[in-house]
């Protein structure tokens, strides 16, 4: 550090320099929240001062932020306003347990946001420090501050679990019902769409290669493509049904349509960013098409290709699940939200779409780690 | 002269090649005459746009002349390139970012099927030749302009071809490499004998290295003047430098740039 007196070290911040207006703005608004109740218990209006335990969560949030200004570093002050916002957001469950109604607790709502206002500085601060935190932690805090924050507003205002369960609700439901979603995903994604994703992108890729070496393909298809993005899924669903049976072939040649021409796009277009001069030292090398292929234009090719590999896997899912809504041995994940909201139990349908948003996060995830080991070298990924 | 036994590696009759740009066309080259033997070493030297890059390309096939006649080891450039008869230093490095520095040099080898054992050993002594050891396994991006460019040096001398065409190889470095790289060009010329055809815009660097000196002009590209170096040793060193015969070829060279060189249009 220089010794430059004029300029404050940003390591070093006195609770003075400190005071913003964002500190300012936090304790205007704990000030309102201290007039206003918590809720209701009994019929009768629960203030701040009738439970002690809600004080003091209340004090310890404040502690940590004059703590958190306070602390040696950025981090280790994220750290300690973290606790503090942790306590208010647990705040709720303490009052629940208790049987309080929390629907007009207009002070413990308004405590919430001041939390809400420290959880989103803990983030600021975090994701400025590289490493696992920014990667891991700052999107794991922001998850659960979501989620926590859906679970105390549905039970908080008492909204009926037919319009929105509380993530609670659908964990339990995922225990419950996990033999039947098993069977949905072996069915949906092991078979369905796994097969269909492959044949997709491989007949995809395979034509963008036959089609570079044939130019009158890629004038004839690329227009088509432009076609076949704009029809709907459901439109071809039900044909396909028809054309293929019930089983997984049709949700697979639905796929296959979806997925086809993505395909078939980036990878003619990564198969035009080499450059001349590369190509020319090929040339030069007396190297043929293929070898130009394999040791030059497909490695180019990979961000795009990945790009369309990603396209893909979000299309796939979408497909098969659709697809299941017209005609599927009575087992699938489409099949399963299609007739369990028709019978309202909606936990299973909200169990359901929790599977199929994991498990196209994990399947684009997965794509995006494999294409940042083997394109490491790209611009686009050199920084990250 | 020591080079001018047998037929000529390169042989170029009223070769001429028109460019069809959009709006008119560049004559890059005109009516270009030049005989190049086995082991001479030739410098092409000239304004920017003078066509020595078309003339390279044009003897490595890369490039097909609109007009003329060209001979390259007797063959046409087409199989001269077919048999791999040369190698390219090309006037950026175009190393492939996916492939560490010496996955790089070894490209050329893999495509010509050459056991991985010797590759990765003629990897290793052409790297070391330019300097590089130690970045075997750094990526492109790692390296400066000037490193990258002396990686594509090494990429085609692990080639080991009798012709070697280089386009403005020591452009990117700064004057201590270069000169360093000047005497090992040379030591390596003199020990095996290759044939070199190398493009230049430094003087000293064409005089120091050649057997024989093309000055070029542009618009349309043509040759000026050919100058022998007979006046100096075929064993070359730095201080050849300091000679009088150095000065008079230099000032001969200069001479004929500066007859070439225009800035009227
Ligand atoms: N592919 C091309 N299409 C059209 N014109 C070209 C092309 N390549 C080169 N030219 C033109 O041909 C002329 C000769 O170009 P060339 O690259 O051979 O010059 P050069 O002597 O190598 O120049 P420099 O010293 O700047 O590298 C220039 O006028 C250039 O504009
Ligand atoms: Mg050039």
């Amino acid at each position: 550090m220089s010794g430059n007196p004029y300029q404050t070290s940003p390591y070093r911040t006195s609770l003075r320099t400190a005071a913003d207006w964002g500190l300012v703005t936090l304790a205007l608004l704990t000030a309102a929240a201290l007039t206003q109740p918590i809720g209701i218990k009994d019929g009768a209006i629960l203030s701040w001062t009738a439970d002690p335990i809600a004080l003091l969560f209340l004090v310890g949030s404040a502690f940590s932020v004059v703590g958190g200004r306070t602390a040696p570093t950025p981090a280790k002050g994220a750290w300690v306003e973290l606790g503090g916002a942790a306590m208010a957001w647990l705040l709720p469950f303490h009052l629940l347990n208790e049987g309080v109604d929390l629907s007009r607790g207009w002070g413990l709502w308004l405590y919430l946001i001041v939390a809400t206002v420290m959880l989103w500085r803990v983030l600021g601060v975090l994701s400025a420090v590289p490493g696992w935190r920014r990667s891991l932690l700052v999107p794991g805090l922001f998850g659960l501050g979501l989620l926590l924050g859906w679970e105390v507003l549905v039970r908080g205002f008492q909204i009926p679990s037919v319009l929105l369960p509380p993530p609670s609700a659908i964990a339990a439901s995922l225990v419950k019902h996990a033999p039947v979603l098993w069977d949905d995903f072996r069915q949906t994604v092991l078979t369905s769409v796994v097969r269909g994703y492959v044949m997709g992108c491989g007949a995809g890729f395979a034509m963008a290669i036959l089609a570079d070496r044939v130019p009158f393909l890629a004038r004839g298809l690329l227009p088509l493509g432009n076609l076949a993005s704009a029809v709907p899924v459901i439109g071809i669903a039900p044909i396909m049904v028809m054309w293929f049976g019930f089983d997984w072939q049709s949700k697979a040649a639905v796929i296959v349509v979806m997925t086809f021409f993505p395909m078939l796009v980036n990878t003619l277009a990564g198969l035009q960013t080499s450059e001349r001069i590369q190509m020319d030292l090929m040339r030069s090398y007396a190297a043929g098409y293929g070898t130009t292929l394999v040791k030059l234009r497909l490695p180019n090719a990979l961000p795009f290709l990945f790009n369309g590999l990603k396209i893909n896997s979000t299309l796939a899912l979408i497909g098969a699940i659709v697809a299941e809504f017209f005609g599927t041995p009575v087992v699938g994940m489409g099949f399963r939200i299609s007739t369990e909201v028709a019978r309202m139990n909606l936990d299973i349908v909200w169990a359901t779409i929790v599977v199929a948003a994991v498990t196209g996060s994990v399947f684009y995830g997965g794509l995006a780690l494999l294409e940042r080991a083997t394109t490491a070298w790209h611009p686009s990924m050199r920084r990250r | 002269m020591p080079g001018d036994a047998g037929p000529p590696i390169v042989e170029a009759r009223g070769l001429s090649l028109v460019y069809q740009a959009a709006d008119k066309p560049v004559f890059a080259l005109s009516e270009v005459d030049l005989a190049i033997h086995k082991g001479d070493f030739i410098s092409l030297i000239g304004p920017s746009g003078c066509g020595k890059t078309t003339l390279l390309r044009v003897i490595a096939d890369l490039e097909r002349p609109t007009s003329g006649a060209i001979t390259v080891e007797g063959m046409t450039p087409e199989q001269a390139r077919l048999k791999r008869l040369y190698g390219y230093v090309f006037q950026a490095p175009a190393l492939y970012p996916w492939r560490t520095v010496e996955r790089n040099v070894m490209l050329p080898l893999e495509i010509m099927g050459v056991p991985k054992a010797e590759r990765q050993a003629r990897a290793a002594d052409q790297l070391a030749n330019v300097g590089l050891t130690g970045f075997e396994k750094k990526f492109p991006w790692q390296l400066s302009g000037g490193m990258q460019q002396r990686v594509s040096i090494a990429r085609a001398l692990a080639l080991q071809p009798d012709l070697l065409l280089m386009d403005e190889p020591f452009g990117a470095l700064d004057e201590i490499t270069r000169d360093h790289l000047n005497l090992q060009l040379t030591q390596l010329w003199r020990r095996t004998g290759k044939t070199c055809v190398f493009v230049t815009h430094s003087i000293a660097e064409a005089v120091f290295l050649s057997t024989r000196i093309v000055v070029m002009s542009p618009r349309p590209g043509r040759i000026l003047d050919i100058i022998d170096c007979d006046a100096l040793p075929r064993e070359r060193t730095l201080d050849i430098r300091e000679s009088p015969e150095f000065a008079a070829i230099a000032h001969r060279v200069r001479e004929g740039l500066k007859e070439g060189h225009s800035y009227d249009d």
